[in-house]
């Protein structure tokens, strides 16, 4: 009786006020999410020979729609360039999404060039795995790869790691970044285990990277229970205005603070939380490492700078000096760790780490300036780093890539136009003047030095010193030394890899010459929305 | 305090019973050991053996518990979704659509790529 009378009332009481989303500001994300799922219905409806051209087709006419949707909007935006919230406020639209939305995409272009690479296995497939469900040198492997068996999966799953990063920077309230974190990261587990040489190191690499990854998911969420304690909310515009007046011994905001930037500072790989960083990039195939390297940081920098930004602004005086030793500790450890590296993908990963430092700097400087030098910095440091992975896939012997750098002697010799372009990356990583990575390198700098972090920008400028000698050491070795007699070949790629080769020489070359452009954009695009 | 009582009231007499049933059978009850009841209690079929010096081993019923779940968390969201229909109106209908669509894409994937064949 009492019960049926509570059922009743509780149906009664209720008119809910249905949500309101508008789906043309979300249509960049919504656009790979369809791409995503078309893509798994692929996988189920079309026979197999199809389907490696019919996923290629689908995701790179997505991206490309999804590229002019973010165009679309960006034109959109009214004159003052604040933008505007959608999805009941979970989700902003404004300069800094659209901005890297747009990279990350013209990224995941790059991107899905190199995985549909089909030119490079003497024995044909592509970078992945025939089986990846086989145990690694069992009898079904063997068989599989005797078959000439291709996974297309990998398709969807990058174009589903892509939603979440669309969203992650765009996310305006915890959950919809948790939720984004999630969406990019359990795609990317799996793409990590599924290369087709050197199927242990492969798996190793998806095991650590899930585990951590899964600890670091566990710090973001309590993080956020704790600001959603303080606050009474995980929109991050009211965790700002509470935040605002914060006294200064409040437990539960401090906490929050630093273990949502735990999270954070896991997925773009600074110090202390960089241990995963040059395991997963060697283990992972080639081309996923060069995805995850570049877009991966361009996503996760953008949810921290907005995490920072619009929540914590009236905390900057808490979390300023952690960040600052953050950033010292993570280019230092980064530089000199390389140094003593002596395989070239783990040495990619080394000088990664070092970067999310030059990045981080850019972040702390706190400023309009601080945030357009970040977004350049992502966008010259993508490219290169794309283009850095894309060269390694070329470089091959039996074995597959060869990766080790005793094996890159005298390469020049053999092969100058490779070396010459990887010798290209090398110089914007080191951050000489005409590359990309020197303009990017200064206008962070630059902004650090405004925003008071003096400090930290004499250390930035050391490590790129001890930086640049491992990168000119890589040089010298190619165009100095003498080839090995069995040293390793450069395969001749289709015109996929070539195309994101040419890219990403080309975006780095652009903006050393001519940075002004993006610079301009970047800066347009530099107001969060609150 | 006082609102709480009952839950502990209800976790001790919980407790109570578990330890009172299992002292009373361990106790009293007469102990004829045979194959049968040395196996674990009601957990399925035997389980499959292992292959000898590691290996894959089936996990057959993963899937099945897998599309439970999924199954069970879409009533979850259909259910209130259904009870507050009118005044969701159009918007829960579209999201709702979208929901139904992307499970049913993943089922269709798991059948047509064999996911739902026992052997």
């Amino acid at each position: 009786m009492s019960m049926s009378t509570a059922a009743t009332a509780t149906l009664a009481v209720t008119k809910v006020d249905a949500p309101t989303i508008e789906y043309g500001k979300l249509s960049p994300i919504l656009i790979i999410a369809g791409v995503a799922v078309v893509g798994v219905l692929i996988e189920a409806f079309l026979p197999r020979p199809a389907r490696y051209r019919a996923q290629l087709t689908v995701a790179l006419v997505g991206m490309i729609a999804a590229f002019g949707a973010v165009v679309w909007l960006a034109r959109d935006l009214p004159d003052d360039h604040r933008g505007s919230v959608t999805a009941m406020g979970a989700v902003a639209v404004d300069g800094p999404s659209l901005f890297l939305q747009g990279t990350l995409l013209l990224i995941g272009i790059a991107s899905v060039l190199l995985i549909g690479e089909r030119r490079l296995e003497p024995a044909g497939g592509d970078a992945f795995a025939p089986q990846a469900a086989a145990a690694p040198g069992s009898q079904q492997e063997k068989d599989a790869a005797a078959a000439g068996w291709t996974q297309t999966e990998v398709y969807p799953l990058t174009m589903f790691s892509l939603v979440g990063m669309l969203l992650f920077p765009a996310a305006n309230d915890l959950l919809m970044m948790f939720v984004a974190l999630e969406i990019l990261s359990l795609p990317l587990y799996l793409l990590c285990g599924l290369a087709r040489r050197h199927r242990l190191l492969s798996q190793e690499a998806a095991l650590k990277y899930f585990l951590l990854g899964a600890f670091s998911s566990a710090f973001f969420l309590f993080g956020v229970a704790m600001l959603y304690g303080y606050s009474g909310s995980v929109s991050l515009d009211k965790i700002g205005v509470a935040s605002a007046g914060a006294m200064d011994n409040d437990a539960l905001l401090l906490i929050g603070l630093a273990m949502v930037a735990v999270g954070l500072l896991f997925k773009v790989g600074a110090v202390p939380f960089h241990s995963w960083t040059p395991d997963v990039y060697q283990g992972a195939p080639t081309p996923i490492t060069g995805f995850m390297a570049a877009a991966t940081k361009v996503a996760a920098f953008g949810a921290m700078m907005r995490f920072f930004y619009v929540a914590l602004p009236g905390m900057r005086w808490d979390w300023r000096p952690v960040m600052i030793g953050v950033a010292i500790v993570t280019m230092v450890a980064g530089a000199i760790i390389a140094i003593t590296q002596t395989d070239v993908k783990r040495l990619l990963a080394y000088s990664s780490i070092a970067h999310a430092g030059f990045i981080l700097t850019g972040m702390i400087a706190m400023s309009d300036a601080g945030v357009s030098s970040t977004m350049f910095y992502l966008v010259a440091y993508g490219f290169v780093t794309l283009g850095a992975f894309a060269v390694v896939t070329l470089v091959r012997d039996a074995r597959g890539e060869a990766t080790h750098l005793s094996h890159w002697a005298g390469l020049g010799r053999r092969s100058p136009l490779v070396a010459g372009v990887f010798a290209l990356f090398l110089l914007a990583f080191a951050g000489i003047p005409l590359t990309s990575g020197f303009s990017g390198k200064f206008a962070v700098f630059q902004a650090a030095a405004r925003g008071g972090a003096g400090s930290l920008v004499v250390v930035g400028v050391l490590c790129s010193a001890v930086a640049a000698f491992f990168y000119v050491r890589v040089i010298v070795l190619m165009f100095f030394s003498e080839p090995k007699v069995d040293g390793p070949t450069v395969v001749v790629p289709s015109v996929m890899t070539t195309a994101a080769i040419a890219l990403g020489v080309a975006v780095t070359v652009v903006l050393g010459i001519l940075p002004q452009p993006v610079l301009d954009l970047a800066d347009k695009a530099a107001l969060f929305v609150h | 305090m006082n609102l709480y009582a009952p839950i502990l009231v209800l976790g001790g007499i919980a407790l109570a019973f578990g330890v009172v049933s299992l002292v009373m059978g361990a106790l009293t009850g007469p102990k004829r050991y045979n194959r049968a009841k040395l196996e674990a209690y009601e957990c399925g079929i035997e389980p499959t053996p292992q292959p000898i010096g590691g290996g894959r081993f089936p996990v057959k019923y993963y899937l099945t518990a897998m599309l439970f779940i999924v199954f069970d968390i879409e009533i979850v969201f259909l259910y209130p979704w259904a009870v507050y229909f009118d005044s969701l109106g159009m918007f829960g209908l579209v999201e709702m659509a979208m929901f139904v669509a992307a499970v049913f894409v993943a089922y269709a994937y798991l059948w047509r790529r064999g996911g739902l064949e026992w052997d």
